[in-house]
């Protein structure tokens, strides 16, 4: 099932990418609606990383095209932020919590200019809204995984972007911080920003996500999360993993999800 | 990063020899040339053999290195005869020899040793260009998914960084020999790296212990009447030793007891 709208915010248009010509995405077709947190989910290996980034154009796709605003990528990356999977980077390279926001700020500013005051004031701002503030001179490989990760979101907010692509932010993190990083987004959303996250989630996709797209190597759905989180659009994304499959069963149950009365 | 400094500096051997037998003569600007193609020629196949026949980035250094030396060896020993270049001279350099290559003008007024001139350019050039990229460098090293998707060029970062490395490693080769420029490009930043967690304070460490390696290094040999190179690249070695050890944040003996994250 998937579902279009009017004036997406993104527009993916017949998208295949291929490693090594071996294709890891197929044909995907998709729009997103603006000022909505959106969830990418799917087993392991689906292509989820890999859709994101050819999205950004960071991969290049084999066939097909993306418009962000209704523009090619390259027209509007100054209103885009992304937060890579945080086992992307070297976590022990020699920088501060500080240092590593501010680069949040590199786009805006051009070569030879220094970050200002203005900026300075921005990345501590993006601090103090994943709660630490406390932390900017610490150094990164000090860090817990949970604080790696707000670290990325402080640095992603710091650009001030009006669209954010965020690889596996809840992965590793405790409760707590993913309990904070959703407020964080929800208040994102308020503000008219749209948000397309990976998750691997079931049990809290539901609650999340406005929008969600399944994803295994071709676009299984993409709608508003109560017409595709259902059981049978799992099934189809997950194949036949049993243990899954009685989980996510298990669950619509429990939680009385309105899509199962639906079918 | 610190291989592919190693790869350049052995690659550049046919680039020095080709220069070399093309203009029969010792003069820096062609070897320099010759080696900064070659140097340039090593970047681009180390990523062509990595990112196009998705070998291994360390095999595809190995692999382009060895063989652009091996070419080297081989032009030298075929015409070892013709040329007044030596096997040892390239590989452990002279620096005791520096001071005698005079740069006299037509006129005859002595600028004092060449090699000071040409590596002082160099050293001129390659500060500019940190401080002129040092945002997308420091950027483009920690995190390139997150510099492109901001658009910065990648590639073109990595180039001139490459680039910058071919020049300082080819620049200083012909007065101190490949294992010099190999020591001092692995072995005062890895020590700065075991000393300091920030990156300009690691660039300038660096830098300092550079010269400090320089100077006992020449001390060192003087008194052990020895290679002035090799007790240079001895020192580095020591120097990394003692902050492997006595390090107060990194070090195996006296490591501060680790900050616990706080979970918020
Ligand atoms: N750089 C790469 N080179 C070759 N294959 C890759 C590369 N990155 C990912 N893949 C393959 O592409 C598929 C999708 O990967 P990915 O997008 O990372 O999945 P996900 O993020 O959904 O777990 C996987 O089968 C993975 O092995
Ligand atoms: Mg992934």
């Amino acid at each position: 099932m998937i579902l279009h709208v009017e004036n997406p915010v993104v527009e993916v248009h017949d998208l295949t990418v291929s490693y090594d010509r071996k294709p890891v995405l197929w044909g995907v077709d998709l729009t997103l609606p603006a000022g909505s947190l959106v969830g990418v989910i799917g087993p392991n290996g689906a292509g989820k990383s890999t859709l994101i980034k050819a999205v950004m154009d960071l991969l290049s796709a084999g066939s097909g095209y993306v418009r962000i605003f209704g523009k090619p990528i390259e027209e509007v990356r100054n209103r885009i932020s992304y937060v890579p999977q945080r086992e992307s980077v070297d976590w022990d390279f020699p920088a501060s919590v500080f240092d590593v926001v501010l680069m949040g700020r590199y786009g805006k500013l051009g070569l030879f200019s220094r970050p200002r005051k203005a900026d300075k004031d921005a990345a501590m701002e993006a601090l103090e809204k994943v709660n630490m503030q406390a932390f900017a001179k610490r150094q990164i490989s000090q860090l817990s995984g949970g604080q790696q990760q707000r670290v990325f979101l402080a640095r992603a907010l710091a650009q001030n972007a009006d669209i954010y692509f965020m690889d596996e932010p809840f992965a590793g993190v405790d409760i707590a911080t993913e309990t904070a990083i959703i407020e964080l987004l929800r208040t994102m959303r308020e503000q008219g920003k749209t948000v397309v996250v990976v998750h691997h989630d079931l049990q809290s996709a539901a609650e999340y996500f406005d929008w969600v797209v399944l994803l295994n190597m071709r676009l299984v759905a993409s709608g508003p999360t109560e017409k595709v989180l259902t059981q049978e659009l799992l099934e189809h994304t997950y194949g036949g993993r049993l243990t899954v499959l009685t989980k996510v069963g298990d669950l619509l149950r429990k939680q009385q999800f309105p899509a199962r009365e639906k079918k | 990063m610190a291989m592919v400094g190693d790869a350049i500096s052995h690659a550049v051997l046919p680039g020095i020899v080709i220069a070399f037998l093309v203009t029969g003569s010792r003069e820096s600007v062609p070897m320099l040339i010759g080696a900064g193609t070659l140097g340039l020629l090593t970047t681009f196949l180390i990523e062509f053999f990595h990112r196009y026949a998705r070998v291994q980035s360390d095999a595809a250094i190995g692999v382009t290195f060895t063989w652009l030396f091996a070419i080297g060896i081989i032009l030298l020993s075929v015409f070892a005869g013709q040329v007044d270049l030596d096997q040892d001279c390239v590989l452990y350099g002279e620096i005791a020899y520096v001071p005698l290559d005079i740069w006299l003008t037509d006129s005859g007024y002595n600028f004092g040793p060449r090699t000071i001139w040409t590596l002082s350019v160099v050293a001129l050039l390659i500060t500019a260009f940190i401080f002129v990229g040092y945002k997308e460098l420091f950027l483009t090293a920690f995190d390139p998914g997150y510099a492109a998707a901001i658009g910065l060029s990648t590639t073109a970062w990595y180039y001139a960084l490459m680039g910058a490395v071919s020049l300082t490693t080819v620049a200083s080769f012909e007065s101190v020999g490949a294992i010099l420029v190999v020591a001092f490009l692995v072995a005062p930043p890895a020590t700065a790296y075991l000393l300091t967690d920030d990156f300009r304070q690691m660039l300038l460490l660096s830098v300092g212990l550079g010269i400090l390696a320089s100077v006992a290094g020449y001390y060192l040999a003087v008194w052990l009447d020895g290679s002035i190179a090799g007790a240079i690249a001895t020192v580095t070695g020591l120097e990394f030793m003692l902050a492997l050890f006595f390090s107060p944040s990194r070090g195996l003996l006296l490591r501060r007891k680790q900050v616990q994250p706080v979970q918020l």
